[in-house]
């Protein structure tokens, strides 16, 4: 199959989540809509039900969510909750509600309300200080409530080693993804920003096995291009989320590909493995919550230091890009409260920047686009 | 009209005042003070015999005194976004040096006057004077103040000694909250808000120092579950740990103890005091209790402090059997204000209010700071519960509890742009106060501390149409 057959098949699957919950349920699968962030999907899959992740919409408007929402609430939540009461997401079986957020935290009260006897929602709280046995004991808690929340859904309950083929599937399925990253940044002009955002995103609407093996079928045949001498510019791309075909397609108008990212969608949802070796499945999984490092929504114990600013700028250098676009997500206060320093990273290692302004309800990216053409000039200067 | 202050709220200032003099004095001694979030549990701190600082409580003072805009432009110049919760910007801006400053004319030193401040001058009749020259009301030149303008401490601490960094120094506002030390660690507590954890993580960083951090996980049931009670015990531990590292002392059980009963004995005193707006009519307006959580906030665990409530308790007795009160109007409907005042903006809140008759006989910190315990484990069960760590039917049964005890006709609702878990499930609560207590609910939008939030008209009207609801449910009543 061609690299573009199969990148057109990713584009598909990301641009209609509700057909690929209707193809799961056509197989008399059960699906469990995911919230952000960090749910431990590997429990879902090892229920043998299809994980939804539910990080919004760009096609949808907000309304009745307004009747649980205040305004200044992150889209992507208020999204969320539309389409479970739009009817979009009704083929869902439940959803899990993680809760690390300010937004989220509430949230979960309203979609439990708002669901009633529509669906089970499963809570789950992470603990931040997550690293030592005290911490690690209260996610193996929060995650042991999970697993048997989804066991009564999936109608079985679910076994230890059914969890530990689950972290293998998903341990090879995030070694894919990092790959492609990788192969992205190398044949940006195949790979272009929008492609690259799809392929990631379908990600969140497959179940990991198949994905996987699409996945690593186009990695391979990518690996086999000649790298490509790219005549444009490069960035890495960091936020939330960005995968508006829309506003990426800005990015290939102004010759810009996307070197690597750090956006909770995309890279930093599928950096840290869990361990395969762990005798205890649940500690592996509360392991790798624990692993996760240099995100915005995570405590850092070592806060005195600006340890995620330089991760980041550090990406950059090391990816080969010139600079960094920040997807800056409206409400988003963690994203808000680590730019100071982000920006400080960046300016320290003479990395040119812009923080773009977005949410899910965008319709219209004039600003966006003259401010990204404007950075290419920028870009370009510092090749 | 004047309030006639009484003992009690003598008392409850002073306890306040020093709380911030006796970190200042340390500081000047070489000691180390804290800065600790509202709801971190200051029993720890207190067994260490560290001077802690609030923050929060900061942030609102400075808001109240109407420096909120100043500072949170400033937090804004720094790159954190308006979309954060002003507190937090407030806070960051003055960690990062950022003051308000009087304004001065460099050559003499004076201060500039701002003459739109002032009250207005009144003759022997107590009539207005008239300036001739603008036809406007004369501004009586005592109440006048100066502009107030941002300075920073970093840059001025950097000038050579000399008359302008003395002026400088000396021009930075005189008010408490503008005069606190700056901090050697953090603590954080996150129960409140998880934009606590970030907030103080800047913090840290901004100042290269340690923070200890305690994390209370959102809770999805009334009851605490043991699961969160082990996890959260175990970080109470190795706070300590680290609280012995920070002070190079051991930890006083006797202290801590001695805390403990101080924190338990104001608990109890507070929601005695609470509990006097239980009466029809009130002796005093809830608004009131606002000024006080400074205490429960930066004092709990003191001696002082419980004391001061106690003597409150006691001057609200007298007021009852004197049948008085000291809210300056006739009490005709009572409600629930809900959420954080907009502190940039008491007397635009309090207007209408007055106009109508409307008394706030219920605030939602009277349960939400009235926690008292026995031992460790429910001493942890009660950091569980503040006003944003709690779930949807806890949040409903605490106010419906206060709405029903202390007799409310209406609720206004505050959607408050800083704070987004207050906010967050507040449409549903509203539908249920209504179907559950039969009381209308009026929402309107406003800000903790950043008065660019806040519109004055719309207020207004929000209140009139609470005002007509409970009108109408009255007459229905009365029918």
């Amino acid at each position: 199959m061609s690299i573009n057959v199969m990148l057109d098949e990713f584009k598909e699957i990301a641009a209609n989540p509700k057909k690929q919950l209707e193809h799961y349920k056509g197989q008399g699968k059960k699906a469990i809509g995911v919230l952000p962030y960090y749910a431990p999907e590997e429990l879902v899959y090892a229920a043998g039900m299809v994980p939804f992740g539910m990080w919004g919409s760009n096609k949808k408007t907000i309304s009745r969510a307004k009747e649980y929402c205040a305004t200044f609430y992150c889209t992507i939540a208020q999204l969320a909750l539309e389409m479970l009461l739009d009817g979009t997401m009704d083929g869902l079986d439940g959803i899990i509600t993680p809760t690390i957020c300010d937004t989220l935290r509430p949230m979960s009260q309203n979609f439990r309300v708002s669901m009633g006897e529509k669906m089970p929602v499963i809570f789950l709280a992470h603990p931040q200080n997550r690293f030592d046995e005290n911490g690690l004991a209260f996610t193996v808690a929060q995650y042991t409530n999970v697993r048997k929340k989804l066991g009564k859904i999936a109608g079985a309950e679910i076994t230890d080693e059914a969890i530990k083929n689950a972290i293998k599937v998903y341990n090879r399925s995030r070694a894919a993804r990092r790959e492609f990253v990788k192969l992205a940044n190398d044949h940006c002009d195949v790979v272009t920003p929008t492609k690259r955002s799809a392929v990631l995103k379908a990600a969140w609407f497959m179940s990991k096995d198949e994905y996987t093996e699409k996945l690593e079928a186009l990695n391979a045949e990518l690996a086999k291009l000649p790298v490509c001498d790219w005549q444009g510019t490069k960035v890495v791309t960091s936020g939330i989320i960005c995968d508006n075909p829309k506003l990426l397609a800005a990015f290939e108008e102004n010759n810009i590909a996307i070197a690597a990212d750090d956006v909770a969608h995309e890279s930093r949802a599928f950096r840290t493995d869990a361990s395969e070796t762990e005798a205890d499945p649940m500690m592996a999984l509360a392991k790798q919550f624990a692993d996760l490092d240099y995100d915005v929504l995570l405590y850092d114990p070592q806060s005195a230091k600006n340890r995620r600013g330089e991760f980041v700028a550090n990406m950059v250098r090391e990816s080969g890009a010139q600079g960094l676009v920040l997807f800056m997500q409206q409400f988003c206060d963690p994203e808000e409260m680590e730019y100071p320093y982000l920006k400080k990273a960046l300016d320290d290692m003479g990395i040119p920047h812009i923080k773009l302004g977005i949410d899910q309800q965008m319709r219209d990216f004039g600003q966006a686009y003259t401010a990204i053409q404007a950075f290419a000039d920028v870009l370009e200067m510092n090749k | 009209m004047a309030k006639q202050v009484s003992p009690g709220v003598l008392a409850l200032r002073k306890v306040v005042e020093d709380v911030y003099r006796e970190a200042r004095e340390a500081k000047e001694r070489g000691e180390l003070v804290g800065w600790s979030s509202s709801k971190f549990p200051c029993e720890l701190a207190n067994a260490f015999g560290l001077h802690v600082v609030y923050p929060e409580n900061q942030a609102a003072g400075i808001a109240a005194n109407r420096y909120g805009e100043l500072l949170c432009q400033a937090a804004e110049d720094l790159g954190y976004d308006n979309d954060i919760c002003g507190y937090a910007r407030i806070s960051l801006a003055y960690a990062a040096g950022k003051r308000a400053a009087r304004k001065f004319d460099p050559e003499t030193g004076e201060y500039i006057i701002d003459p739109s401040t002032g009250k207005p001058m009144k003759d022997a009749d107590g009539k207005a004077v008239i300036d001739e020259a603008t036809g406007k009301p004369k501004k009586d030149p005592k109440t006048q103040t100066p502009y107030m303008v941002l300075d920073d401490l970093n840059e001025i601490m950097a000038l050579p000694d000399g008359v302008e960094k003395e002026r400088r120094l000396a021009a930075i506002s005189p008010i408490r909250q503008m005069q606190m030390p700056m901090p050697d660690f953090v603590l954080c507590c996150n129960n409140i808000c998880n934009c606590m954890t970030k907030w103080y993580e800047n913090i840290a960083r901004m100042h290269n120092i340690p923070l200890v951090m305690i994390d209370i996980p959102y809770n999805n049931t009334v009851e605490v579950d043991d699961t969160y009670v082990a996890y959260i015990r175990g970080q109470f531990d190795k706070a300590i740990k680290q609280l012995e590292e920070i002070s190079g002392r051991k930890f006083d059980e006797k202290k801590f103890e001695e805390a403990c009963a101080n924190a338990n004995r104001t608990a109890k005193a507070w929601l005695k005091v609470c509990d006097y707006l239980q009466y029809k009519p009130a002796p005093y307006s809830g608004f009131d209790l606002f000024n006080h959580m400074a205490d429960v906030v930066t004092a709990r665990g003191k001696v002082e402090a419980a004391e001061a409530f106690e003597q409150l308790a006691v001057d609200l007795e007298e007021t009852i059997k004197k049948g008085e009160t000291t809210t300056p109007f006739p009490e005709k409907y009572r409600v629930m204000f809900e959420g954080i005042p907009c502190w940039p903006k008491l007397p635009a809140l309090f207007k209408p209010l007055k106009e109508h008759g409307v008394n706030v006989t219920a605030v939602v910190y009277a349960p939400a700071f009235g926690f008292v315990y026995n031992n460790m484990d429910e001493m942890v069960r009660a950091y569980c519960k503040a006003p944003n760590s709690v779930c949807i039917e806890q949040g409903v049964d605490w106010r419906e509890g206060i709405c029903r005890d202390n007799k409310v006709d209406g609720v206004l609702v505050h959607y408050n742009r800083s704070c987004k878990p207050w906010s967050g499930y507040m449409a549903e609560m509203q539908r249920r106060f209504t179907n559950d207590l039969g009381v209308p609910c009026a929402g309107f939008d406003g800000d903790q501390a950043d008065p660019r939030n806040f519109n004055a008209a719309q207020y207004e009207t929000r209140v009139q149409g609470l005002v007509e609801a409970m009108e109408a449910n009255q007459k229905a009543k009365e029918a």
